[in-house]
């Protein structure tokens, strides 16, 4: 064999030089991962105790306290976002794939959006604010699901969009060659197919509304009571981590640190179960 | 003393068709009949216009805007091509299987309901009766009728094929349009799928596409040989293949050509 020596030299050298190169960029962005979570962790693991989920936020000077009412209202604000954001957005994910796909009403949701999953959170919060708490007269629970509701619409409906197109176009046709009208095709048989896909969309659009704070600054607000009134203003993590972090009272501080950590794990969690349902998808 | 040969009735008449994938046109002036409970092959190099013209048949390009037949298909009488034919309800009469199996994604006994559940009725033993019923005549059931709660993706490929060919009987169509079925399989699942279209012709009119000569010499009653969106030749399986009145059928299924 009529080798060309050098030029393999020269070969095997930038392909080591590339990988040291990528290798790098990976160690760094791990390294500051890592050194988040670490952070996180030594501020918020000493904070984490029983009274979190039995007592509410505490007064100003006031000793100990809990985050319970924000815990609750978290969880009804993002809850309420997932069970209206479900819906639309997986229905009009099937409008944009399956009925509208070329039409122009279809090309203009597409644009629209993209711009509504790029447009700064706050703004969403302000728009918000404008329509559903300055009118209203007082900040509410449902108006920050409506915030939050906005941000993951078109993450669901883009997610949804993607993975019924990764739906092969012979399995709808077979589906049709029965006679099965359009509206049960998409659902009993495209939807199906991209199920796990969609499940992950959802569970990332969840992911991505846990910890917004912007939206909700300026509609659920905060509440340093216990409340389940989804009309009035309503302690929430992402708020309370906000004024509590930069107090000047340390039970506040360490309450602050105990809420990005619950955050956190939270969002990790839904992460891996993201991973998890994607991964059956492969496999099946 | 001869024997009395009557003309089998057509399922299928398709007159004068045209077809156009846009500007191109896939089809020109295709006239022929497809007989009742026989079976009619489709032959010809790719591009031919032969799935084409089964996809015609069923309507099926009508899912595709941009796509469009001009001509008449009549199918016992009516002509399928009108604007108002009901689109469902012809696929229910004429079913459709395809080049890949593309089982759906539930268990294998509601493959088969689906399509029944669509325009039947049925009590839990009827539907129960007719499962068993379509996956015997696709040669499955002794396979499957320990695994119906299994999904169906978890079929062998040569399975998932006769899965989709026994959904498609389910629904009880009277013609059953075939696209290369056999083209993804193996010899073995081929043989199988092969006999299945011999024993199928007694209750169907079946219509098949497919790329392999000896398939189409085996099975099919009528040959259709095609080439460049034309039907070049079209008659008995017997006569295409041992007596084909054009030199271009005969240099196709020699092998001289294709």
């Amino acid at each position: 064999m009529d080798m060309n020596k050098q030029l393999y030299m020269k070969r095997r050298i930038t392909s080591l030089l590339g990988l040291a190169f990528s290798m790098t960029a990976m160690a760094a962005g791990l390294a500051v991962l890592l050194w988040i979570l670490y952070v996180l962790f030594s501020n918020g693991l000493s904070a984490l105790d029983a009274n979190l989920l039995t007592s509410d936020t505490p007064a100003p000077g006031t000793d100990g306290g809990g985050l319970r009412n924000a815990i609750v209202g978290s969880l009804m604000i993002v809850g309420l976002t997932v069970l209206v954001s479900t819906p639309v957005g997986i229905l009009a994910g099937i409008y944009l794939t399956e009925y509208g796909d070329e039409s122009k009403t279809a090309e203009l949701t597409r644009f629209v959006t993209d711009i509504m999953l790029s447009a700064p959170s706050i703004v969403l919060g302000l728009f918000v604010y404008a329509i559903a708490v300055a009118t209203v007269g007082n900040f509410s629970g449902y108006a920050g699901s409506l915030a939050l509701s906005l941000i993951a619409v078109p993450v669901v409906m883009r997610t949804t969009e993607n993975m019924l197109r990764l739906v092969p176009g012979s399995l709808r046709e077979a589906a049709f060659a029965l006679g099965a009208p359009r509206w049960k095709v998409s659902t009993f048989i495209t939807l199906r197919a991209a199920k796990s896909g969609v499940m992950t969309g959802l569970l990332l659009a969840v992911a991505r509304i846990s910890g917004e704070t912007a939206p909700l600054l300026f509609t659920a607000l905060n509440n340093q009571f216990f409340s389940t009134n989804m009309g009035a203003p309503m302690a929430n993590l992402p708020v309370v981590i906000f004024q509590f972090a930069m107090s000047p009272y340390d039970n506040w501080v360490r309450l602050a640190w105990a809420g990005a950590l619950l955050i956190t794990l939270t969002v990790l969690v839904l992460n891996i179960l993201a991973r998890v349902f994607f991964r059956e998808k492969v496999s099946s | 003393m001869s024997e009395i040969k009557t003309a089998p009735k057509n399922a299928i008449e398709v007159r004068d068709l045209n077809f156009f994938y846009g500007k191109f046109q896939g089809l020109r002036n295709v006239t022929m009949d497809i007989a009742e409970r026989k079976v009619t092959a489709f032959i010809g190099p790719s591009g031919c216009g032969k799935s084409t013209l089964l996809r015609t048949l069923n309507r099926m390009y009508s899912l595709y805007p941009g796509q469009r037949a001009e001509g008449e298909i009549n199918f016992y009488g009516q002509n399928i091509l009108d604007a108002k034919q009901d689109l469902n309800l012809l696929r229910a009469r004429i079913g459709m299987v395809f080049q890949k199996p593309t089982p759906f994604p539930m268990t294998i006994y509601d493959n088969i309901a689906f399509g029944v559940r669509l325009y039947e009725n049925l009590s839990k033993t009827e539907m129960d009766e007719r499962v068993e019923w379509a996956l015997t005549k696709a040669a499955l059931w002794t396979e499957v009728k320990d695994k119906l709660g299994q999904n169906g993706l978890s079929l062998s490929g040569g399975q998932q094929q006769r899965l989709c060919i026994a959904r498609s009987v389910a629904v009880k169509p009277s013609v059953l349009l075939l696209d290369e079925p056999t083209s993804a399989l193996d010899p073995i699942s081929t043989g199988k799928v092969e006999e299945l279209v011999h024993e199928l012709k007694a209750d169907y009119t079946i219509a098949i596409v497919t790329h392999n000569m000896q398939q189409a010499a085996r099975c099919s009653d009528y040959t259709a040989y095609m080439y460049l969106g034309e039907l070049v030749e079209f008659g008995e399986t017997e006569q295409i293949f041992f007596k084909p009145n054009k030199t271009a059928t005969e240099d196709y299924i020699t092998g001289r050509f294709g």
